[in-house]
């Protein structure tokens, strides 16, 4: 699904990592571990096709990465949404349907029916119709990975989506995820600080810390 | 001056009949200004730009005046102006940490030049006045189909981008993620935003813009959270504000500004209200009729 090969990323003088060399098979659950500044979300925007490599290749399900891919869905890490925003939480989960297409807001049955059907599968359908700035944490973050799982995607990227949530929440977040690995066979590469609740459920683990040649090691 | 007297001077609705038809071009301007003004606000709350508005409508002050002091066109004037204030916020402050101060060194600058440029201007007092605080008599046709024109070019810009702004305004990161071209977005609302000002400043005057382009959505956001609903409502609550003012000043020789400021003043309160009483009674509750998993 994600093949990088000899990949380095520098911003000017300094370079973030090198000689990375790495694949991530269709279900595999890679967890990316760094200390701050390592690279961990520049690694994942290179995926996103937000960021391009300084040397080596990367492609993702075969392809050179491109910006809002159908195939590859993002959970960013959980920020309080602004004030005054008028959005729902199903909105939010459609935004990841068609927010990125041009003109207003259209009413779609075949939309609808499907953002009904994400957000039942996080366990998010009972506050589907409250406004976004009154979610929890922990609320957020479930309609963020339905936002993401939107568009069915194949490879799923989380950077931190467990910053700032209390233990319980990073453990049911953390379970969603590892759930839609078993059943849809989704690759998942999740960036965390949080070892507890995710090692028990990574195949691997890529950690960014060392500032040199950076090495996939078995978990 | 007794109390009576100020009243009737506040509300006087003599010859009603007789005026109404010599403000026409002023109520269609007032309907489509609030169209405007309702729609915009929406992300200008969305994206808390309510200080950018009140920086870029005292530049397009500015344009105005010099536009009266040179004889030329006042509503170029302030669309200049108020693209000139959009265009360096958008630039200097695209930072959101740094947009206040940028607005805050832009803003006396603005009225500072305006104030020189109304001082040199040797015409009648009313033109000056009427750019702070605003004016319906001066709205003949030409300008009406100047204001008709920008008014439309806001409000295609607007459609054609809601979408991918709302996105872009709600979170910027997953919205890149997903295709959305966030800063360009971001900059070419800016001047959106200027000319939606500019428009705004000629019917209410550059002091009071905020009273269109942030009260209506500030109220209607109070309301609903429904994306379609919330800017029908804040689109509605404009118009009726300006409309509104036009048809209670049009008898006195006060601005149009305080009625159409106390309208949307009590509208908002009207809201706040109406939301206190929505968030009491659960909005916030969550369907039992599903269990997380």
């Amino acid at each position: 699904m994600i093949a990088l090969h000899d990949a380095a990323l520098s911003y000017g003088e300094r370079t973030l990592w090198r000689g990375l060399t790495l694949h991530v098979a269709a279900g595999e659950f890679l967890v990316v571990l760094g200390s701050n500044g390592s690279g961990k979300t520049s690694l994942l925007k290179v995926l996103l096709g937000l960021q391009r490599l300084s040397a080596g290749t990367v492609t993702v399900n075969g392809r050179r990465p491109r910006r809002g891919s159908d195939l590859v869905g993002y959970v960013p890490q959980h920020k309080s949404v602004p004030p005054h925003t008028p959005l729902r939480a199903r909105d939010l989960v459609r935004m990841g349907i068609d927010g990125h297409r041009w003109g207003p807001w259209r009413p779609q049955g075949e939309t609808r029916r499907r953002v009904e059907d994400v957000l039942g599968d996080v366990g998010a359908a009972q506050f589907a119709d409250v406004p976004v700035e009154l979610l929890s944490g922990g609320e957020l973050q479930r309609v963020r990975i339905a936002q993401a799982l939107a568009t069915d995607p194949r490879i799923l990227l989380c950077d931190e989506p467990l910053a700032s949530l209390d233990a319980e929440h990073q453990q049911t977040v953390t379970e969603l995820i590892a759930r839609r690995r078993r059943t849809h066979n989704t690759a998942i590469v999740f960036v965390t600080h949080e070892t507890a609740n995710v090692l028990p459920h990574a195949d691997r683990v890529l950690d960014l810390a060392a500032p040199h040649d950076s090495a996939a090691l078995p978990a | 001056m007794n109390l009576h007297e100020i009243w009737g001077e506040i509300f006087n609705f003599a010859d009603y009949g007789a005026l109404l038809s010599l403000v026409r071009n002023s109520l269609i301007a007032g309907a489509v200004l609030g169209l405007v003004g309702g729609l915009a606000g929406t992300f200008v709350i969305m994206r808390d730009l309510p200080f950018a508005v009140h920086g870029i409508s005292e530049l397009s002050f500015a344009g105005a005046a010099a536009a009266l002091l040179l004889g030329t066109s006042v509503a170029g004037g302030s669309i200049a102006g108020a693209l000139v204030a959009a265009g360096l916020i958008g630039v200097l402050g695209a930072k959101a940490r740094d947009r206040g101060s940028v607005i805050g060194v832009l803003m006396p600058f603005g009225l500072g030049l305006g104030v020189l440029f109304l001082a040199l201007y040797k015409g009648r007092a009313a033109n000056k006045f009427g750019i702070l605080t605003g004016q319906i008599v001066a709205v003949d046709t030409p300008r009406l189909s100047w204001l008709l024109a920008t008014s439309a070019v806001v409000l295609v810009c607007l459609a054609v981008m809601w979408r991918p702004l709302s996105f872009a305004s709600l979170d910027p990161d997953v919205a890149a993620a997903r295709g959305v071209p966030v800063r360009a977005l971001s900059a070419v609302f800016m001047l959106v935003l200027g000319l939606a000002v500019a428009v705004s400043v000629q019917i209410v005057g550059a002091l009071l813009v905020l009273a269109l382009i942030c009260t209506p959505a500030a109220a209607a956001v109070r309301v609903t959270a429904s994306p379609v609903l919330m800017p029908l409502l804040s689109a509605s609550l404009a118009t009726v504000s300006v409309v509104g003012g036009i048809l209670l000043s049009i008898g006195s020789s006060i601005p149009i500004s305080p009625y159409v400021t106390t309208i949307s003043f009590l509208l908002y309160g009207v809201c706040r209200a109406a939301g206190a009483v929505r968030t009491r009674r659960g909005w916030t509750a969550r369907r039992p009729d599903t269990v997380p998993t």
